[in-house]
């Protein structure tokens, strides 16, 4: 095999995250860049998410999926940043040795910085234990769009789904606007984890039933899915027993979670978060190990895109600085509390030495909070303070601190309660 | 048609018995109503090589499981497939049950296997430190391993068919006639004896021509697949010693570093019943709970069922029943290790009947499938020299190439269904359960088999994926 | 005439209550005036965007993901799938491009959400030679 090339910076993931790291870390001054990316186009999940509502707070409008991830594409062509397509990472090491394989063979890049930026998966079935047979017309919600929106194929007629996130609520509408009976979309918590809009515009709008607090119990059919049964779920999330209804169907797709693929980032010895399920960072989205950063879904997994496309610019910047040697050393990192009903919070730790002026905190709260509030604490003091008239775990919540707050703290804290 | 013999059946056993006969001059057939190899009893089990202490001295099942494990090494070097011997722990957790270990030894002597040992607590926890450290001690047997149940299965069939086998798919056995000098099957197809290898169906099979004589119950087991992560629970088969309160569940590694665990033991009725039930899954975790109390349940990737062929004799049954027709039925445990004895003793039986002459031109060898995460830079490039198919991954999970999908399409038992690709090359059998490459491997099929989106299936017909085109329904 | 709908400006999804009285329309039920706005349109003129996919030929890609230039009365969603069902594009396709003009007579165009070029070897379906060389 040939010598390990050398490279300043490689970006693995061209998706909605790689793409805005890559931009930011060139207009920041790393020349010498790759974008690695496992798909036979740039864009990632983008190219699949059809529908639009993307981009209104980083273009100011409303655009499609793919309009979005155009915009960026347009740029990478523009800045000519370099990008292999159908280009697999197979291996990446603590000392930034990266492995990837395409058509052309198995190749090594020594990096002098990566950022990591593979986006995440779904939650199957099996993950799931749901009780029955396993047919034909079981899907992923997200394996379901790219058979119909992709390859322009239906995966099936009569339709339930399981889990009301976005992509769940999305696919109801795409099932049906494509022919497909959509029959119910079945949660099991008893709120739903997707926008409001969508449960308007893509359930109400075609009236498909929601049925909260409900989960399936069994699945019929041994060769294609003939029937589920779905039932009320108690408090602790068991389905209780008489409450079961059967439904006729011959698709049952999931919408139950995403998790962040972070195979690689383990390969590299990265210390990955319990809840979030993705690298532990500081301030500059650098992982524990030095000079690999993570933006995106692999870091977390975010609601909106343009988060995404934000922190992504984040993590490209400091990723430049550190390429260019103009990112101080890690010296004291203060980790950030979480308390109430804030799950998590990325970062989770902050070296306010080397922090910008301006630190954006992204976290989500563990249930649904009327007339909640969010605070931060540095030390004793209350830094931050914010009411709001609703808090949910399907949304993103930030908090922006200032270095001059926290820059002599020994702890800081984020909170979030009810009033 | 016209055969020598004709084997109903494409499980392990019906394979390892067709692979035999291939090093003779018969000419054979090998009748399978699912669509292809390894479909029902064989595809979902275990996958232990057992050691063979649990049969009683004298049966069928000490005999062959014994001769059976013998076999397995050479077998998978000449066949390809995964196998490894990484040696088995019967785990006692009672003062008490140190009688039935010494029994379990004793036996296991009477039977012929090799290098039992009773361990005590510290020698357990030192070989095994997961397993829970209320363990009285042990049986440790080192012949214990384990083997892919699919590639096994997989590789007696395509060894078979290299060597002129034929195999029909999707052709149930509907009616047998007895004829002057054989038989006459499903009005097609004639043979001068029959191997009735049917699994849970053995009685029925049996039943289309004779009176009862035995009787087939499937024992439902069900499982649960752990993903890579929780490889490192235990390297060691780790059986539970069987109390008053039940068989017991084991912990295994497979072959492919994930962790298997259960199964559960329910006799019903219904011979295609493949369910999971949340109840069978509660008690596989309440039952290893025993064993490991620390198994990370959020490593789960799949849980499955399968069916074990279980007869009312308490042993295989392996029996001529009148001229030009054996009985290879009941194989349930240790049925996959015994295969390969199976395998030998049935032709035998059969070459001695009807005076078979080996045939020379027969080849032992099968080359497996290329296996490019195994190999090394060099290598690898080798093969994206020759297919650039070597270098798209499929399956990211599992890294699966186009390349290995494309041969499995291409053997002598090409996969025509997803589960066949699944089963043979592994693309999901990942953590994301084929989510990412589910449309990828189906655009290969599509290519390969020359069909349209529509024609692919997950297995037998009627499990196909696509229904319609978009705006068709409108 | 009253209709009860949920307000989709923020996860506070406020139910509403929405009167109608000839001209008159008020509604109840909204923490703030962002809900009276949606109520009114969402009652006197509801309209969405739609977005599908068209088949392409001879295309990098099989599908191109396309849009209603501007929201369409939402009555008329079906319809302009309806009309969508035949129109097939031709490669290469760009992003603002009209693939179907004033579809269903609403006076709304579909146009291209994706940039489709057009592939460098002929796409026409041979299967014969296609899997000869996939299987070589």
């Amino acid at each position: 095999m040939e010598q390990a090339k050398k490279k300043q910076l490689v970006v693995i993931g061209g998706g909605p995250a790689g793409l805005a790291a890559a931009l930011a870390a060139r207009k920041n001054g790393v020349q010498d860049l790759l974008i690695l990316e496992r798909d036979e186009q740039l864009g990632g999940i983008l190219n699949q998410c059809i529908h639009n509502g993307f981009g209104l707070h980083t273009f100011h409008e409303e655009l499609t999926g793919p309009e979005y991830a155009a915009r960026y594409i347009e740029q990478i062509e523009h800045e000519k940043i370099d990008y292999l397509l159908n280009t697999m990472v197979i291996d990446l090491d603590d000392k930034k040795n990266i492995t990837f394989i395409n058509q052309n063979g198995v190749q090594r890049i020594q990096a002098q910085a990566v950022i990591l930026a593979m986006g995440c998966r779904e939650r199957p079935r099996g993950a799931l234990n749901i009780p029955g047979y396993r047919p034909a017309g079981i899907y992923c919600a997200g394996t379901a769009q790219k058979l119909v929106n992709i390859d322009g194929l239906m995966p099936g007629k009569n339709v339930v789904i399981l889990g009301s996130g976005d992509i769940g609520l999305i696919m109801a509408r795409r099932m049906r606007l494509e022919g497909a009976n959509v029959h119910a979309v079945v949660e099991i918590m008893p709120y739903s984890g997707g926008l409001k809009r969508n449960i308007v515009q893509c359930l109400d709008d075609f009236d498909i039933p929601l049925k909260l607090s409900h989960t399936i119990t069994n699945i019929e059919g041994k060769e294609r899915v003939k029937k589920v049964t779905i039932a009320k779920v108690d408090k602790d999330r068991h389905p209780i027993s008489g409450t079961e209804e059967t439904i006729e169907c011959d698709t049952l797709l999931l919408s139950c979670g995403l998790i962040p693929e972070n195979e690689l980032s383990e390969k590299a010895c990265i210390q990955i978060h319990d809840i979030t399920h993705g690298p532990i960072v500081d301030e500059s989205l650098e992982t524990n190990v030095e000079g690999i950063f993570a933006c995106g879904n692999v870091l977390h997994v975010h609601d909106l895109v343009d988060f995404v496309s934000r922190e992504a610019e984040h993590a490209g910047i400091k990723a430049a600085q550190y390429v260019l040697n103009t990112l101080p050393k890690k010296e004291t990192e203060i980790e950030i509390e979480t308390k109430g009903v804030v799950r998590y919070c990325v970062p989770a730790k902050i070296d306010p030495k080397r922090m910008d002026d301006l630190q954006v905190i992204r976290f989500r709260v563990g249930k649904v909070l009327k007339d909640g509030a969010i605070y931060v604490w540095a030390d004793d003091r209350c830094i931050f303070h914010r009411q709001k008239k609703i808090l949910t775990p399907g949304e993103m919540e930030q908090v922006i601190l200032k270095k001059k707050d926290v820059e002599y703290a020994k702890t800081i804290r984020i909170e979030s309660e009810e009033m | 048609m016209k055969v020598d013999v004709l084997i109903i059946g494409a499980g392990v056993s019906g394979s390892a018995i067709a692979r035999e006969l291939a090093k003779t001059k018969a000419d054979v057939l090998v009748m399978e109503k699912e669509s292809d190899v390894c479909s029902q009893t064989s595809k979902a089990n275990s996958g232990i090589v057992h050691a063979g202490y649990d049969a009683k001295p004298n049966t069928l099942k000490a005999k062959l499981n014994v001769k059976g494990n013998a076999m397995m090494k050479k077998l998978s070097e000449e066949l390809s497939f995964d196998y490894a011997q990484i040696g088995s722990l019967v785990l006692c957790f009672e003062e008490e049950g140190r009688k039935t270990i010494r029994a379990l030894f004793d036996q296991g002597q009477a039977n012929g296997v090799v290098g039992l040992e009773i361990w005590e607590k510290e020698q357990i926890l030192a070989h095994e430190p997961n397993v829970n450290c209320d363990v009285v001690c042990a049986l440790y047997a080192p012949s214990a391993g384990i083997v892919c149940p699919f590639g096994l299965n997989i590789a007696l069939a395509e060894n078979a068919a290299d060597n002129g086998v034929c195999f029909h798919f999707d052709e149930p056995v509907a009616s047998i006639r007895k004829t002057e000098d054989g038989w006459l099957v499903n009005g097609a197809y004639e043979t001068k004896y029959i191997v009735n290898a049917a699994g849970v169906y053995a009685d029925q099979v049996h039943q289309l021509v004779f009176k009862d004589s035995f009787t087939i119950t499937p024992r439902k087991g069900q499982y649960f697949l752990l993903d890579h992560e929780a490889k490192d629970l235990t390297s060691t088969v780790l059986f539970q010693l069987p109390t008053k309160l039940g068989k017991g569940v084991l912990v295994t590694p497979t072959v492919h570093e994930n962790i298997l665990i259960g199964p559960t033991a329910e006799d019903i009725e219904n011979k295609e019943d493949t369910t999971t039930s949340q109840d069978g899954l509660e008690q596989i975790r309440r039952k290893a709970f025993r064993t490991l109390s620390d198994i990370p349940y959020d490593h789960v990737i799949t849980s499955f069922s399968g069916l074990r062929a279980v007869s009312d004799r308490n042993d295989f049954i392996i029996e001529r029943c009148g001229k030009g027709w054996i009985d290879v039925a009941g194989i349930e445990s240790p049925g996959l290790t015994s295969a390969p004895a199976i395998g030998e003793m049935v032709a035998q039986m059969i070459v001695e009947d009807l005076s078979l002459k080996p045939d020379p031109d027969y080849l032992p060898f099968r080359q497996g499938f290329s296996s490019c995460r195994k190999l090394s830079p060099e290598q690898w490039n080798a093969l994206i020299e020759k297919d650039p198919a070597y270098g798209v991954i499929v399956c990211r999970c599992e890294t699966i190439t186009e390349g290995e999908i494309k041969e499995a399409c291409s053997r002598s038992i090409p996969a025509t269904s997803v589960d066949g690709i699944k089963r043979r090359v592994r693309p999901g059998m990942g953590k994301c359960q084929g989510g990412f490459c589910l449309p990828k491997v189906m655009d290969i099929l599509q290519k390969a088999n020359r069909v349209s989106a529509d024609q692919i299936r997950k297995a037998n017909p009627g499990s196909e994926y696509i229904v319609a085109e978009n705006k068709e329904g409108i | 005439m009253e209709r009860r709908l949920t307000c989709i400006n923020c996860p506070l999804g406020c139910a509403l209550h929405v009167i109608i009285d000839g001209s008159v329309i008020q509604v109840s039920g909204n923490s703030c005036p962002r809900g009276e706005i949606y109520g009114k349109s969402e009652v006197s003129h509801p309209v969405r965007m739609i977005t599908t996919t068209l088949p392409v030929l001879n295309g990098k890609q099989a599908m191109v993901s396309c849009k209603s230039s501007e929201p369409i009365d939402k009555e008329k969603i079906f319809e302009v799938m309806r009309a969508l069902k035949s129109v097939v594009v031709e490669a290469p396709v760009h992003i603002g491009e009209v693939l179907l003009e004033n579809a269903a007579q609403t006076n709304v165009n579909i146009i291209a959400t994706k940039n489709v070029e057009k592939a460098e070897k002929k796409m026409s379906f041979d299967i014969k030679t296609n899997t000869e060389e996939f299987l070589k």
